[in-house]
Protein backbone atom coordinates (compact mmCIF):
# COMPACT_ATOMS: atom_id res chain seq x y z
CA UNK A 1 0.00 0.00 0.00
CA UNK A 2 0.97 3.70 -0.38
CA UNK A 3 2.75 5.05 2.44
CA UNK A 4 2.09 8.87 3.76
CA UNK A 5 6.01 9.89 4.75
CA UNK A 6 5.15 12.76 6.72
CA UNK A 7 2.36 16.18 6.50
CA UNK A 8 4.26 19.57 6.08
CA UNK A 9 2.07 22.67 7.23
CA UNK A 10 3.05 26.29 5.84
CA UNK A 11 2.29 29.77 4.91
CA UNK A 12 1.62 30.95 1.93
CA UNK A 13 2.00 34.97 0.78
CA UNK A 14 2.30 36.52 -2.62
CA UNK A 15 5.32 38.53 -1.17
CA UNK A 16 7.41 35.16 -0.55
CA UNK A 17 7.28 35.12 -4.54
CA UNK A 18 8.85 38.93 -4.75
CA UNK A 19 11.39 38.07 -2.31
CA UNK A 20 12.12 34.92 -3.97
CA UNK A 21 12.40 36.46 -7.34
CA UNK A 22 14.02 39.46 -5.98
CA UNK A 23 16.78 37.14 -4.05
CA UNK A 24 16.08 38.41 -0.45
CA UNK A 25 15.72 34.83 1.29
CA UNK A 26 18.81 36.38 3.44
CA UNK A 27 17.99 40.34 4.18
CA UNK A 28 17.26 40.44 7.86
CA UNK A 29 13.66 41.57 7.20
CA UNK A 30 12.72 37.78 5.14
CA UNK A 31 16.02 35.47 6.85
CA UNK A 32 14.14 33.96 9.89
CA UNK A 33 11.72 33.18 7.09
CA UNK A 34 13.45 31.84 4.97
CA UNK A 35 15.75 29.78 7.60
CA UNK A 36 12.67 27.57 8.61
CA UNK A 37 13.07 25.47 5.40
CA UNK A 38 16.26 24.20 5.19
CA UNK A 39 15.78 21.19 7.88
CA UNK A 40 12.48 20.72 5.99
CA UNK A 41 14.35 20.22 2.75
CA UNK A 42 17.72 17.99 4.24
CA UNK A 43 14.29 15.70 5.33
CA UNK A 44 12.18 15.66 1.88
CA UNK A 45 15.60 14.22 0.75
CA UNK A 46 15.62 10.96 3.37
CA UNK A 47 12.08 10.74 2.91
CA UNK A 48 11.58 10.96 -0.83
CA UNK A 49 7.90 11.65 -1.62
CA UNK A 50 6.91 10.56 -5.02
CA UNK A 51 4.03 12.82 -5.23
CA UNK A 52 2.63 15.45 -2.88
CA UNK A 53 -1.18 15.93 -2.37
CA UNK A 54 -1.39 19.78 -1.47
CA UNK A 55 -4.35 21.37 0.48
CA UNK A 56 -4.82 25.03 -0.22
CA UNK A 57 -7.55 27.74 -0.73
CA UNK A 58 -7.13 29.79 -4.67
CA UNK A 59 -7.21 33.33 -4.32
CA UNK A 60 -9.33 33.87 -7.37
CA UNK A 61 -6.90 32.37 -10.23
CA UNK A 62 -8.53 28.65 -11.21
CA UNK A 63 -12.33 29.65 -9.37
CA UNK A 64 -14.05 33.19 -9.39
CA UNK A 65 -17.34 33.18 -7.25
CA UNK A 66 -19.32 32.30 -10.46
CA UNK A 67 -18.77 28.72 -9.16
CA UNK A 68 -16.99 27.80 -6.00
CA UNK A 69 -16.86 24.85 -4.58
CA UNK A 70 -16.49 23.53 -0.94
CA UNK A 71 -13.43 20.93 -2.11
CA UNK A 72 -12.38 20.34 -5.46
CA UNK A 73 -9.89 17.73 -6.11
CA UNK A 74 -7.64 18.14 -9.18
CA UNK A 75 -7.74 15.47 -11.82
CA UNK A 76 -5.30 16.61 -14.35
CA UNK A 77 -2.36 15.48 -16.09
CA UNK A 78 -0.29 18.99 -15.63
CA UNK A 79 -1.62 22.24 -13.64
CA UNK A 80 -0.20 25.33 -14.58
CA UNK A 81 0.15 28.68 -12.85
CA UNK A 82 -0.73 32.02 -14.52
CA UNK A 83 -0.87 35.69 -13.50
CA UNK A 84 -2.73 36.33 -10.59
CA UNK A 85 -2.57 40.19 -10.97
CA UNK A 86 0.01 41.17 -8.15
CA UNK A 87 3.29 41.52 -10.31
CA UNK A 88 4.90 37.54 -8.89
CA UNK A 89 6.49 35.80 -11.41
CA UNK A 90 4.94 32.34 -13.22
CA UNK A 91 6.08 29.29 -12.20
CA UNK A 92 6.70 25.91 -14.29
CA UNK A 93 4.22 23.61 -14.70
CA UNK A 94 3.50 20.85 -12.12
CA UNK A 95 3.00 17.54 -13.20
CA UNK A 96 -0.31 15.63 -11.94
CA UNK A 97 -0.62 12.01 -10.87
CA UNK A 98 -3.72 10.70 -12.75
CA UNK A 99 -4.35 7.51 -10.99
CA UNK A 100 -3.69 9.25 -7.20
CA UNK A 101 -6.53 11.91 -8.43
CA UNK A 102 -9.09 9.69 -9.61
CA UNK A 103 -8.43 7.10 -6.36
CA UNK A 104 -8.48 9.69 -3.93
CA UNK A 105 -11.54 11.13 -5.79
CA UNK A 106 -14.09 7.54 -5.93
CA UNK A 107 -12.81 7.13 -2.16
CA UNK A 108 -13.97 10.46 -0.79
CA UNK A 109 -17.11 10.36 -2.67
CA UNK A 110 -17.49 6.54 -1.23
CA UNK A 111 -17.17 8.35 1.99
CA UNK A 112 -20.18 10.60 1.66
CA UNK A 113 -17.69 14.05 0.99
CA UNK A 114 -19.49 15.40 -2.44
CA UNK A 115 -16.28 16.80 -4.38
CA UNK A 116 -15.75 18.84 -7.31
CA UNK A 117 -13.28 17.27 -10.30
CA UNK A 118 -11.19 19.26 -12.29
CA UNK A 119 -9.80 17.84 -15.02
CA UNK A 120 -8.28 21.42 -16.01
CA UNK A 121 -7.23 23.67 -13.15
CA UNK A 122 -4.88 26.65 -12.43
CA UNK A 123 -3.00 26.92 -9.33
CA UNK A 124 -2.00 29.68 -7.58
CA UNK A 125 0.47 31.04 -5.02
CA UNK A 126 -1.00 28.95 -2.23
CA UNK A 127 0.15 25.75 -4.04
CA UNK A 128 3.03 27.08 -6.02
CA UNK A 129 5.47 29.49 -3.56
CA UNK A 130 5.06 25.71 -0.60
CA UNK A 131 6.41 23.86 -4.03
CA UNK A 132 9.38 26.37 -4.65
CA UNK A 133 10.36 26.80 -0.86
CA UNK A 134 10.67 22.63 -0.72
CA UNK A 135 12.14 22.56 -3.69
CA UNK A 136 13.89 25.74 -4.55
CA UNK A 137 15.36 24.86 -7.50
CA UNK A 138 11.78 24.99 -9.52
CA UNK A 139 10.86 23.20 -12.43
CA UNK A 140 12.49 20.12 -12.17
CA UNK A 141 9.66 19.41 -9.46
CA UNK A 142 10.59 15.68 -7.86
CA UNK A 143 6.74 14.70 -6.75
CA UNK A 144 3.60 14.55 -8.90
CA UNK A 145 0.95 16.38 -7.31
CA UNK A 146 -2.52 16.62 -6.30
CA UNK A 147 -4.45 19.54 -5.72
CA UNK A 148 -7.28 19.61 -2.71
CA UNK A 149 -8.61 23.05 -2.91
CA UNK A 150 -10.73 24.30 0.04
CA UNK A 151 -13.25 27.05 -0.26
CA UNK A 152 -11.89 29.97 2.55
CA UNK A 153 -12.40 32.62 0.83
CA UNK A 154 -16.75 32.87 0.64
CA UNK A 155 -18.52 32.00 3.20
CA UNK A 156 -19.75 29.31 4.31
CA UNK A 157 -16.76 27.52 4.75
CA UNK A 158 -16.67 23.73 5.69
CA UNK A 159 -16.78 23.48 9.67
CA UNK A 160 -13.40 22.50 11.10
CA UNK A 161 -15.04 19.47 12.29
CA UNK A 162 -15.32 18.57 8.77
CA UNK A 163 -11.86 19.70 7.70
CA UNK A 164 -10.78 17.35 9.87
CA UNK A 165 -13.11 14.39 8.40
CA UNK A 166 -11.72 15.63 4.88
CA UNK A 167 -8.19 15.13 6.49
CA UNK A 168 -8.90 11.31 8.09
CA UNK A 169 -10.80 10.23 4.87
CA UNK A 170 -7.43 11.69 2.92
CA UNK A 171 -5.28 9.79 4.97
CA UNK A 172 -7.41 6.74 4.98
CA UNK A 173 -7.74 6.56 0.66
CA UNK A 174 -3.95 7.01 0.54
CA UNK A 175 -2.95 3.98 3.04
CA UNK A 176 -5.52 1.87 1.03
CA UNK A 177 -3.76 2.83 -2.57
CA UNK A 178 -2.43 -0.41 -3.36
CA UNK A 179 0.81 1.02 -4.68
CA UNK A 180 3.91 1.89 -3.23
CA UNK A 181 4.17 4.89 -3.62
CA UNK A 182 5.54 7.59 -1.03
CA UNK A 183 2.78 10.35 -0.53
CA UNK A 184 4.16 14.15 1.21
CA UNK A 185 1.02 15.56 2.50
CA UNK A 186 1.26 19.76 2.50
CA UNK A 187 -1.41 21.93 3.56
CA UNK A 188 -1.00 25.57 3.10
CA UNK A 189 -2.18 28.74 4.17
CA UNK A 190 -2.29 30.98 7.60
CA UNK A 191 -1.72 31.42 10.83
CA UNK A 192 -2.98 34.49 12.25
CA UNK A 193 -3.59 37.81 9.55
CA UNK A 194 -6.54 39.68 8.61
CA UNK A 195 -6.52 42.24 5.02
CA UNK A 196 -9.37 43.55 4.93
CA UNK A 197 -11.65 46.50 7.59
CA UNK A 198 -10.34 48.49 9.96
CA UNK A 199 -8.95 45.84 12.11
CA UNK A 200 -6.38 45.28 8.98
CA UNK A 201 -2.91 43.74 10.40
CA UNK A 202 -4.54 41.69 13.25
CA UNK A 203 -2.66 39.00 14.64
CA UNK A 204 -2.85 36.78 17.60
CA UNK A 205 0.92 35.21 18.26
CA UNK A 206 -0.34 33.29 21.79
CA UNK A 207 -3.49 31.43 19.44
CA UNK A 208 -1.16 30.35 16.91
CA UNK A 209 1.72 28.63 19.20
CA UNK A 210 -1.07 26.88 21.12
CA UNK A 211 -2.99 25.74 17.80
CA UNK A 212 0.65 24.71 16.70
CA UNK A 213 0.88 22.58 19.90
CA UNK A 214 -1.95 21.12 20.03
CA UNK A 215 -1.89 20.11 16.23
CA UNK A 216 0.68 17.46 17.39
CA UNK A 217 -0.93 16.24 21.08
CA UNK A 218 -4.52 17.19 20.67
CA UNK A 219 -5.88 17.33 17.15
CA UNK A 220 -9.33 17.51 17.59
CA UNK A 221 -8.59 20.69 20.18
CA UNK A 222 -9.21 22.85 17.26
CA UNK A 223 -13.11 21.35 16.09
CA UNK A 224 -14.14 23.08 19.32
CA UNK A 225 -14.65 26.35 17.33
CA UNK A 226 -16.65 27.63 15.04
CA UNK A 227 -15.58 29.10 11.67
CA UNK A 228 -16.87 32.65 13.40
CA UNK A 229 -14.82 31.95 16.58
CA UNK A 230 -12.06 31.43 14.58
CA UNK A 231 -12.30 35.20 12.57
CA UNK A 232 -12.21 36.35 15.94
CA UNK A 233 -9.16 34.56 17.06
CA UNK A 234 -7.32 34.55 13.65
CA UNK A 235 -8.48 37.00 11.60
CA UNK A 236 -10.28 36.93 8.33
CA UNK A 237 -7.66 35.01 6.47
CA UNK A 238 -6.22 33.38 9.38
CA UNK A 239 -9.12 30.78 8.79
CA UNK A 240 -6.80 29.63 5.87
CA UNK A 241 -5.41 27.27 8.82
CA UNK A 242 -8.32 24.93 8.43
CA UNK A 243 -5.54 23.68 5.65
CA UNK A 244 -3.04 22.38 8.14
CA UNK A 245 -6.63 21.11 10.24
CA UNK A 246 -6.79 18.76 7.19
CA UNK A 247 -3.16 17.81 6.13
CA UNK A 248 -2.42 16.91 10.28
CA UNK A 249 -5.39 14.76 10.24
CA UNK A 250 -4.37 12.89 7.22
CA UNK A 251 -1.66 11.19 9.95
CA UNK A 252 -3.44 8.68 11.45
CA UNK A 253 -2.59 8.49 15.18
CA UNK A 254 0.18 9.67 17.10
CA UNK A 255 2.53 12.41 15.64
CA UNK A 256 5.76 13.50 16.24
CA UNK A 257 7.09 17.49 15.15
CA UNK A 258 10.05 17.10 13.40
CA UNK A 259 10.80 20.71 12.79
CA UNK A 260 8.82 23.89 13.06
CA UNK A 261 9.43 27.57 12.51
CA UNK A 262 7.25 30.76 13.52
CA UNK A 263 8.24 34.33 12.63
CA UNK A 264 5.95 37.41 12.67
CA UNK A 265 5.53 39.07 10.07
CA UNK A 266 5.71 38.63 6.75
CA UNK A 267 3.82 40.54 4.44
CA UNK A 268 0.48 40.95 7.13
CA UNK A 269 0.86 37.39 8.32
CA UNK A 270 2.35 35.35 11.12
CA UNK A 271 4.49 32.71 9.30
CA UNK A 272 4.05 29.41 10.48
CA UNK A 273 5.78 25.97 9.67
CA UNK A 274 5.63 22.26 11.25
CA UNK A 275 7.06 19.13 9.46
CA UNK A 276 5.07 15.93 11.31
CA UNK A 277 5.22 12.70 11.07
CA UNK A 278 3.15 9.55 12.19
CA UNK A 279 5.00 7.34 15.40
CA UNK B 1 -30.80 19.80 10.90
CA UNK B 2 -28.46 22.53 12.64
CA UNK B 3 -30.22 25.88 12.97
CA UNK B 4 -28.52 28.90 11.22
CA UNK B 5 -26.98 31.49 13.10
CA UNK B 6 -27.11 34.70 13.42
CA UNK B 7 -24.44 36.57 11.95
CA UNK B 8 -21.35 37.18 14.17
CA UNK B 9 -19.82 40.89 14.73
CA UNK B 10 -16.81 41.17 15.16
CA UNK B 11 -14.84 44.81 15.67
CA UNK B 12 -13.68 46.67 12.03
CA UNK B 13 -14.65 43.08 10.16
CA UNK B 14 -16.52 42.25 7.08
CA UNK B 15 -17.18 38.81 6.95
CA UNK B 16 -17.48 37.79 3.37
CA UNK B 17 -20.79 36.24 2.99
CA UNK B 18 -23.93 35.51 0.64
CA UNK B 19 -25.01 39.23 1.58
CA UNK B 20 -21.30 40.70 0.31
CA UNK B 21 -20.81 37.78 -2.63
CA UNK B 22 -25.03 39.41 -3.72
CA UNK B 23 -23.76 42.95 -3.49
CA UNK B 24 -20.10 42.64 -4.41
CA UNK B 25 -20.56 40.58 -7.50
CA UNK B 26 -20.04 42.82 -10.63
CA UNK B 27 -17.07 44.71 -8.53
CA UNK B 28 -15.54 41.11 -7.66
CA UNK B 29 -16.21 40.21 -11.18
CA UNK B 30 -14.03 43.23 -12.37
CA UNK B 31 -11.02 42.77 -10.70
CA UNK B 32 -10.72 38.75 -10.90
CA UNK B 33 -10.47 40.51 -14.84
CA UNK B 34 -7.77 42.30 -13.77
CA UNK B 35 -5.37 38.53 -13.59
CA UNK B 36 -4.84 39.66 -16.81
CA UNK B 37 -2.80 42.66 -18.21
CA UNK B 38 -4.29 43.70 -21.31
CA UNK B 39 -7.54 43.75 -18.71
CA UNK B 40 -5.45 46.12 -16.43
CA UNK B 41 -4.01 48.18 -19.29
CA UNK B 42 -7.52 48.38 -20.61
CA UNK B 43 -8.99 50.01 -17.08
CA UNK B 44 -5.93 52.16 -17.32
CA UNK B 45 -6.33 53.63 -20.71
CA UNK B 46 -10.40 54.35 -19.96
CA UNK B 47 -11.51 53.41 -16.68
CA UNK B 48 -14.60 54.91 -17.04
CA UNK B 49 -15.50 52.44 -19.80
CA UNK B 50 -14.29 50.13 -18.09
CA UNK B 51 -16.47 49.91 -15.19
CA UNK B 52 -19.50 50.36 -17.40
CA UNK B 53 -18.70 47.40 -19.35
CA UNK B 54 -19.13 45.44 -15.96
CA UNK B 55 -21.91 47.31 -14.96
CA UNK B 56 -20.43 48.54 -11.47
CA UNK B 57 -23.22 50.25 -9.42
CA UNK B 58 -22.91 54.21 -8.34
CA UNK B 59 -21.77 53.20 -4.81
CA UNK B 60 -18.42 50.83 -6.29
CA UNK B 61 -18.08 53.08 -8.82
CA UNK B 62 -17.15 55.55 -6.58
CA UNK B 63 -15.21 53.60 -4.16
CA UNK B 64 -12.96 53.02 -7.60
CA UNK B 65 -12.31 56.04 -8.47
CA UNK B 66 -11.40 56.96 -4.67
CA UNK B 67 -9.20 53.97 -4.50
CA UNK B 68 -10.50 53.58 -0.99
CA UNK B 69 -10.68 50.35 0.42
CA UNK B 70 -13.01 50.39 3.25
CA UNK B 71 -15.45 52.00 0.63
CA UNK B 72 -14.80 49.00 -1.90
CA UNK B 73 -15.29 46.34 0.93
CA UNK B 74 -18.59 48.34 1.95
CA UNK B 75 -19.72 47.74 -1.75
CA UNK B 76 -19.13 44.05 -1.78
CA UNK B 77 -15.56 43.74 -2.48
CA UNK B 78 -13.48 40.60 -1.12
CA UNK B 79 -9.90 41.41 -0.17
CA UNK B 80 -8.60 39.03 -2.30
CA UNK B 81 -9.77 40.36 -5.72
CA UNK B 82 -9.29 44.49 -3.77
CA UNK B 83 -5.65 43.14 -3.92
CA UNK B 84 -5.77 42.41 -7.95
CA UNK B 85 -7.27 46.05 -7.72
CA UNK B 86 -4.47 47.49 -5.93
CA UNK B 87 -2.03 45.62 -7.51
CA UNK B 88 -2.29 47.36 -11.14
CA UNK B 89 -1.19 50.76 -8.76
CA UNK B 90 2.18 48.64 -7.07
CA UNK B 91 0.22 49.08 -3.99
CA UNK B 92 1.30 46.09 -1.48
CA UNK B 93 -0.75 44.60 1.97
CA UNK B 94 1.11 47.33 3.86
CA UNK B 95 -0.30 50.13 1.95
CA UNK B 96 -3.84 48.76 1.79
CA UNK B 97 -3.52 48.56 5.56
CA UNK B 98 -2.69 51.84 6.43
CA UNK B 99 -5.50 52.99 4.55
CA UNK B 100 -7.77 50.80 6.13
CA UNK B 101 -6.42 51.48 9.62
CA UNK B 102 -5.37 54.96 8.94
CA UNK B 103 -1.92 55.04 9.48
CA UNK B 104 1.59 55.68 7.92
CA UNK B 105 2.68 52.82 6.11
CA UNK B 106 5.64 52.52 8.41
CA UNK B 107 3.58 53.12 11.35
CA UNK B 108 1.20 49.78 10.57
CA UNK B 109 4.31 47.81 9.65
CA UNK B 110 5.43 48.42 12.95
CA UNK B 111 2.44 47.39 14.63
CA UNK B 112 2.71 43.90 12.34
CA UNK B 113 6.30 43.71 13.85
CA UNK B 114 4.80 44.28 17.24
CA UNK B 115 2.76 41.39 17.60
CA UNK B 116 5.60 39.24 17.03
CA UNK B 117 6.98 40.69 20.22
Amino acid sequence: MAKIVGSITMSHVPAIGRAIEKNLQQTPYWKPFFDGFPPVREWLKTAKPDIAVIIYNDHGLNFFLDKLPTFAVGAAPQYQNADEGWGIPVMPPFDGDLDLSWHLIESLIANDFDLTTCQEMLVDHAFTLPMALLWPEQGNWPVRTVPVCVNTVQFPLPSVKRCYSLGQAIGNAIESWDTDARVVIIGTGGLSHQLDGKRAGFINKEFDLMFMDKLISDPLWITRYSIDDLVELTGTQGVELLNWVIARSALRGEVIMKHSNYHIPISNTAAGLMLLESI
Amino acid sequence: MAPVKKKHEIAGTTIFDGDQARKGYALNKMCYSFNSADSRAEFLRDEDAYCKKYQLNTQQRAAIRNRNVLELIAAGGNAYYLAKFAGIFKLDMQDIGAQQTGMTKEAFKAKLAEAGE
